[in-house]
């Protein structure tokens, strides 16, 4: 892999192995293996998916639901991996796929940052290095010490993203448009995310809103079915992704 | 600055176990904040927090006490006797029940964002002895009052503590790892461990058991062999022989390898069945 490469996938396909009938019971699993009529249903979430993603690129991927696009995050993610094929991600990978993930509602703001933090592989050095930053971009300083419980939801997601980009990454993952409190802060959150790009992350965006995908990458890839379709300009992309959207219809 | 480079090759064997021992390494302050929010969090709304760790062996042990030593007649050190069985016990049950619900119910912390899986299991381990050292001084307090001597002996209780340890992580691995394909195994445990319980002498003397069970019992049992190791040093007040501490060591070596390289060889799959 050159340099310039941040993503790169070959040839990869995820595989679920859906079993005809739900076997929920260890005694149902051992009487039906012994009379050898478990069958599975293969089912391709992704097929034989090649890609690659520049270094500092901002990078769409659309498709319908159902359509592979969170399998191919998770794969980035390295939360699944692939059932063929091969990956190589270069570079810190930060998932703002579900902000806030690891927070626990009986613990404190603060020692939800770190536990956050710790998810996303920081030490305890780095995340006391991080940490006034965190809360101060979060906007949370006088309700640090309270339980989560107490937050709203738009002070859980704040603190979320605050700590999901504290320190710039590598590669971004960002999954839907970013709901995350107000307009203020939606602004802010919009802010970092381009002063990363300046800077030269990589950013993979999944999302519904056409406008979003338009005005933001350089390209963008669209999937159906597990199978990639296009990639290329967000023009053509979003064309023909409408255009395959009516011959369904 | 080196980046961190993450490949994946369906066609490449890797060997999973040895990455599996990094991505620890790599991922140690996670365990610890895993660890340490298993501990705040259990007694947080709690009155008397963690003095529950020390009050709830004790509670049992007061029960227990109440309930046989008129069975089995050996009155003034039956709660000693009693209380450093449960503790190896409660030891291995909490952290093998632990892992399991951890690594299945954990809020599916494992399909959204990358984490060594063995990590529930090492902290359910870290979480358990935490409780552990902390239940020594109501066992301290218990062998006072009842007069049974605590002897220098006790220097040889990292020893069976080390047993513990092992085979609960490789048990407790086993078993996750079996949860995650059946959910049903997480009921079977409850009664399966109660059983267990039974079958090891804990609550009652060794020497009540015919001779014949408590061979059956002494071989196939490998919780036997470590709470017995855990008595030796603190209860008994002797030095464990060279078999009395290899033997249980080798069990639990033993599970300990087999169980990290079952667990970690099919982890890559488990956030597809979760």
């Amino acid at each position: 892999m050159n340099k310039t490469q941040s993503i790169k996938l070959e040839n990869v396909s995820v595989k679920y192995r859906v079993p005809n009938e739900r076997i929920g019971t260890f005694k149902e699993y051992i009487i039906r293996s012994l009379q050898g009529k478990i069958f599975h249903e293969k089912f391709y979430a992704l097929k034989d998916i090649n890609l690659e993603v520049g270094e500092g690129e901002i990078f769409g991927l659309i498709g319908h639901n159902g359509a592979g696009k969170s399998t191919m995050l998770k794969l980035i993610a390295r939360v699944l991996t692939p059932s063929e094929g091969r990956i190589e991600v270069c570079g810190s990978v930060s998932p703002l796929l579900e902000l806030g993930a690891g927070f626990h509602p009986e613990m404190s703001g603060r020692e939800n940052v770190y536990l956050n933090g710790a998810l996303l592989g920081f030490s305890k050095k780095e995340m006391d290095e991080k940490y006034r930053r965190i809360v101060e971009f979060a906007g949370l300083e006088d309700f640090i010490e309270a339980p989560m419980r107490t937050y709203s939801s738009g002070m859980w997601a704040r603190l979320g993203f605050a700590v999901a980009t504290d320190t710039r990454p590598d590669i971004l993952l960002v999954d839907e448009i970013l709901a995350v409190g107000d307009e203020a802060f939606q602004k802010k959150c919009f802010d970092r995310i381009n002063e990363f790009q300046k800077s030269g992350t990589t950013i993979f965006i999944v999302a519904h809103g056409m406008d979003i995908i338009q005005s933001m990458c350089q390209r963008v890839c669209w999937i159906n079915q597990g199978n990639l379709m296009y990639i290329g300009d967000p023009e053509t992309a979003i064309e023909k992704y409408r255009d395959g959207f009516r011959k369904d219809q | 600055m080196e980046k961190y480079r993450y490949v994946f090759d369906a066609k490449v064997k890797t060997q999973r176990p040895l990455e599996e021992i990094k991505q620890v390494y790599r991922y140690r302050y996670l365990i610890l904040q895993l660890l340490r929010r298993d501990i705040v969090t259990r007694y947080k709304r709690s009155f008397l927090g963690v003095a529950w760790t020390m009050l709830n062996p004790l509670g049992t042990m007061i029960v227990l006490s109440i309930a046989f030593s008129q069975v089995f007649g050996i009155v003034e050190r039956y709660p000693a006797y009693i209380l450093s069985g449960l503790m190896a016990w409660n030891f291995f049950s909490q952290t093998t029940n632990a892992s399991m619900v951890n690594l299945v119910w954990g809020g599916g912390l494992l399909k959204r964002i990358y984490m060594p899986r063995t990590a529930f299991a090492i902290s359910a381990i870290g979480t358990g002895l935490v409780n552990l050292v902390l239940s020594l001084v109501p066992l301290v307090i218990v062998m006072l009052a009842t007069g049974v001597r605590i002897r220098w002996t006790v220097v040889f209780l990292p020893l069976p503590i080390l047993c513990l340890i092992m085979f609960s992580l490789g048990f407790g691995l086993i078993l996750s790892a079996f949860a995650v394909y059946f959910p049903d195994v997480a009921e079977m445990y409850n009664i399966g461990i109660t059983a267990w319980m039974y079958l090891t002498p804990i609550i009652y003397p060794v020497d009540i058991l015919p001779d014949l069970a408590r061979k059956l019992i002494s071989t196939l049992n490998p919780m036997y062999s470590i709470v017995n190791l855990f008595r030796i040093p603190i209860y008994d007040g002797k030095i464990p022989t060279l078999p009395e501490i290899l033997i249980p060591f080798s069990i639990s070596l033993v599970f300990l390898i087999v169980g990290w390289w079952f667990f970690s060889n099919r982890s890559d799959e488990f956030a597809y069945r979760i």
